[in-house]
């Protein structure tokens, strides 16, 4: 089922991930999408030397009447999405709750402490466990590896997009990210961001939920 | 064609601060337009180069803050409306002519855009430039939220042109980098003329020459200026009070904390009992309008980054207005109520809101909170800073790392403000020992290159930026030369201002809508200087160690120009020049005595050290293709292979 409208006001989305990983244009992306839509929307983020190596965040506000914070208080955030997915435990401990719902990439980007062994990176099961613990609900699916399918790596952003839109939660379609990709980007990548939004609504479509309250 | 030339008024579009202070320009007529890049203020000037050809703008990235503001200057005698933009470090650099602008007048609107960064989310300070706007005298405003920073930006060339003086728009990165929905308004016909009057004599401020002198006399005539300021800020619109009519408590804020301020309320559902002035004109008060609201309220809460400027002006205003203000009990950051370093949240703002209003804020479960967090702690490890994949920073620094070790005589590195900051990281193997302002890592070189006779025998190096050497650095150079001081001066050519996303600098061939220009060359400067200068790519990793530690042993000031492009820069992004690969069987793992030099020491993002076959792996995901690592491996285990298109 396809949402009509934000199921609360404001709605709080957090997309998180590492510099590089275009963050910063996946979230100024939904929020193009949501203001066509007739939402007033607010993101906030930081970018500069935070870039070089380090954990990102893009705060969005969706709502029909204000403009809110561009940081989001703790614990409300209702939707974090996680282009790496250890970013997602950590945007948790301060912005989720229990009835935050999380959407995360598989593929880890190591922290130069964990390549020098410093710090140990864990594995995916152990994400998803911590995850589950804390979140509402909790999906993973595999981004980064079909965006080297595509051919285009950095397209991991498009296809956790795509993503987004299939879960339903938000008023968001491909002919939505159509209308605003022709604005955005060359005609030579359109097909290509279509190809991965698709992929994303079908990864999600296709991928198993899971929620503490069923195990 | 750019959304910000949309022509029809009313439309609306969700943009970040920047580009709203750039519609704002571009609604005022602005005619010229002028910065050094700094984060959060870069897109401004970048944004309105970007649409200079259609709206007939000369805009320029100007070598420093400080020519930024004498060329926008020049604009505004000559008639026309100019707009220069900076970061907080800014303000220092450009305040030495700005105090001569604030005494002499300006003509044409000028607005001074600088922009905050409280908690230095991308800084190496994080300096409150408002108290600029007491010390110089001129108007300051800020905006609370995107509408405002389009609609405010506008006005403020008004405000330039009725009081004749330059005004301060101050910005936060909360603001700036930050997004929300701004409604358009009409943009205008853009024929303009410049023409510099000087026929009448100096004390006629439109047809007069310009200058500082009589200096008391146009103090005189400054502070009238200013006072008038003040008089139109009592009934400006940007002044807004939100909130019941005698509140128990009235918040004062402004800019982002105003967003806090909002948010605070609406969380501890206290709108109908807490009131929040938001003033859009912070320097000078508006007199009569916050005396009038400190009337009403028993309690006054300031939310303001990042030092108490408004609490203690406001805190004037009470003392001299006592008997119509009445007792009044004041929170705010010299009390502990709001902290005094770092950036404020809605958090931080409902928790002092709370507190006065003798509540609880309580977000989350406690337990919850501790799970969570404890959870993070144990299984989301920290991402320390480090250079990209590719980046020749790293290196540079490798480089230099090892030149500095063979030479044993505890030389180091004395560095400033760019992407190569990081060189005091493990990234750049912990190198650099001092950092500061721009150019600042040569002037201190230049001091400790002077201490022989103190028995200091340590050698000293100095890092700085293509860019930053045409910023600050060519005057510390020569002070060096001309003294003779012992220093290697290393020029980290990346080929443009990288950290703050590739804007030219007059090294390269191109202005800032990126149409050609003469460049001028960094290392003939330093020749003309007369001392040697080498150039290296410090990807030919064993041969740029070689020249480094052979300068590393001379006397006098040697400079050495490491020339390579960042590797996101648009020449570079995306194309990969090697294949890269480990050879498994030829990595030794553990058992090497390398003990993990490139995953251990060298730390690149793109290459990672598999446990299962206990060997390197290069991550193809994130690998650059620079090639550097096949240099590092003692046992030649990383391969490279030129890829040829």
């Amino acid at each position: 089922m396809k949402a009509m409208d934000i199921p609360r006001d404001p709605y709080n989305l957090i997309i998180t991930g590492v510099g590089g990983q275009g963050n910063v244009i996946a979230s100024r992306m939904i929020g193009d999408m949501m203001v066509r839509a007739g939402y007033r929307v607010t993101i906030g983020e930081t970018f500069g030397v935070s870039q070089r190596g380090g954990s990102v965040m893009s705060h969005m506000r969706i709502s029909h009447t204000s403009v809110w914070s561009p940081q989001i208080p703790e614990g409300r955030a209702d939707m974090i999405v996680a282009l790496e997915p250890i970013e997602a435990i950590r945007v948790m401990s301060y912005y989720g709750n229990p009835n935050t719902v999380v959407l995360s990439n598989t593929r880890p980007i190591y922290p130069v402490g964990a390549i020098a062994g410093e710090m140990t990176y864990p594995s995916l099961d152990e994400i998803r466990a911590c995850i589950e613990r804390l979140a509402r609900s909790v999906a993973f699916i595999n981004a980064t590896e079909e965006a080297v399918r595509l051919g285009v790596a950095i397209l991991g952003n498009v296809i956790m997009m795509g993503a987004i839109a299939g879960t339903g939660i938000l008023p968001l379609n491909i002919e939505r990210f159509k209308e605003i990709i022709i604005k955005r980007l060359p005609a030579s990548q359109h097909e290509v961001n279509i190809t991965a939004f698709s992929r994303g609504i079908e990864l999600i479509t296709n991928t198993a939920w899971t929620h503490p309250s069923a195990r | 064609m750019s959304y910000l030339l949309d022509e029809r008024e009313g439309s609306e579009y969700l943009i970040m601060g920047n580009d709203a202070i750039v519609r704002g320009a571009l609604e005022a007529g602005v005619a010229v337009a002028s910065a050094y890049p700094g984060t959060p203020s870069s897109e401004i000037i970048e944004n309105l180069a970007g649409v200079s050809k259609e709206r007939g703008i000369y805009a320029e990235w100007s070598v420093n803050e400080k020519v930024a503001v004498e060329v926008a200057f020049a604009a505004s005698l000559a008639g026309l409306r100019s707009i220069c933009a900076m970061k907080q470090y800014g303000v220092n650099v450009a305040s030495d002519f700005l105090l001569h602008v604030a005494l002499s007048g300006t003509r044409g609107g000028m607005v001074l855009v600088h922009c905050d960064d409280p908690g230095a989310l991308s800084s190496i300070n994080e300096g409150e430039s408002r108290h600029f706007a007491r010390m110089l005298e001129l108007p300051l405003v800020e905006p609370g939220d995107f509408q405002e920073a389009k609609d405010m930006t506008a006005w403020t060339f008004e405000l330039s042109e009725e009081i004749g003086s330059c005004v301060m728009l101050r910005s936060v990165t909360r603001l700036s980098h930050a997004s929300g929905n701004v409604r358009f308004g009409p943009l205008p016909s853009i024929e303009r003329k410049a023409s510099f009057r000087f026929e009448a004599m100096p004390d006629d401020p439109r047809t007069g020459p310009v200058i500082t002198m009589p200096v008391v006399r146009r103090h005189e005539e400054l502070q009238r200026r200013l006072r008038r300021a003040a008089q139109i800020f009592e009934s400006s619109p940007f002044n807004t009070y939100t909130g019941p009519e005698s509140p128990e408590v009235c918040i004062i804020t402004s800019s982002a904390c105003n967003f806090y301020s909002r948010e605070a309320t609406a969380l501890l559902g206290l709108e109908d009992r807490v009131g929040i002035l938001k003033l859009g004109t912070t320097w000078p008060l508006p007199v009569g309008l916050v005396a009038r609201h400190l009337a009403r309220a028993p309690k006054v809460l300031f939310v303001e980054e990042v030092l108490p400027f408004i609490e203690e002006n406001v805190k004037v205003i009470a003392a001299e207005r006592a008997s119509e203000i009445g007792p009044t009990l004041f929170y705010g950051k010299n009390d502990g109520t709001i902290p005094m370093i770092g950036e404020l949240n809605p958090d931080i703002a409902a928790r002092a809101l709370a507190r006065v209003m003798g509540m609880k804020y309580e977000p989350l479960e406690a337990a919850y909170r501790t799970t969570a967090l404890r959870t993070a702690e144990e299984m989301a490890p920290p991402r320390d800073l480090t250079f990209c994949p590719g980046c020749p920073h790293r290196a540079s620094f490798w480089g230099l790392h090892h030149a500095l070790t063979l030479d044993n005589r505890r030389g180091f590195v004395c560095g400033d403000i760019g992407c190569y900051t990081l060189g005091f990281l493990p990234c750049g193997f912990n190198v650099m020992k001092t950092s500061h302002s721009m150019g600042s890592g040569i002037g201190i070189a230049s001091g400790f290159g002077k201490l022989k006779g103190f028995g200091f025998d340590q050698p000293v190096a100095a890092v700085c930026g293509d860019s930053t050497f045409f910023h600050a650095a060519i005057p510390a150079l020569i002070n060096a030369v001309h003294n003779q001081a012992d220093l290697l001066f290393v020029l980290l050519d990346n080929s443009g201002t990288a950290m703050t996303g590739f804007q030219p600098h007059p090294g390269l061939p191109l202005d800032a809508a990126g149409a050609a220009l003469p460049a001028v060359d960094a290392a003939s400067i330093c020749s003309a200087l007369g001392v040697p200068v080498v150039t290296a790519d410090p990807f030919n990793v064993e041969e740029t160690r070689e020249i480094l530690l052979d300068l590393l042993g001379r006397k006098g000031v040697r400079v050495i120009v490491m020339k390579q492009a960042c590797a996101l820069s648009p020449e570079k992004k995306g194309k990969k020049k090697f294949a890269m690969q480990v050879d498994a069987e030829a990595c030794r793992g553990a058992a090497c005595g390398c003990n993990r030099l490139c995953t251990r020491i060298f730390r690149c993002p793109g290459l990672v050290w598999n446990a299962s076959i206990e060997a390197a792996c290069i991550d193809e995901v994130i690998c650059a293709g620079c090639g550097v690592c096949a240099s590092i491996c003692p046992a030649g285990a990383i391969r490279r292979e030129e890829i040829t298109t």
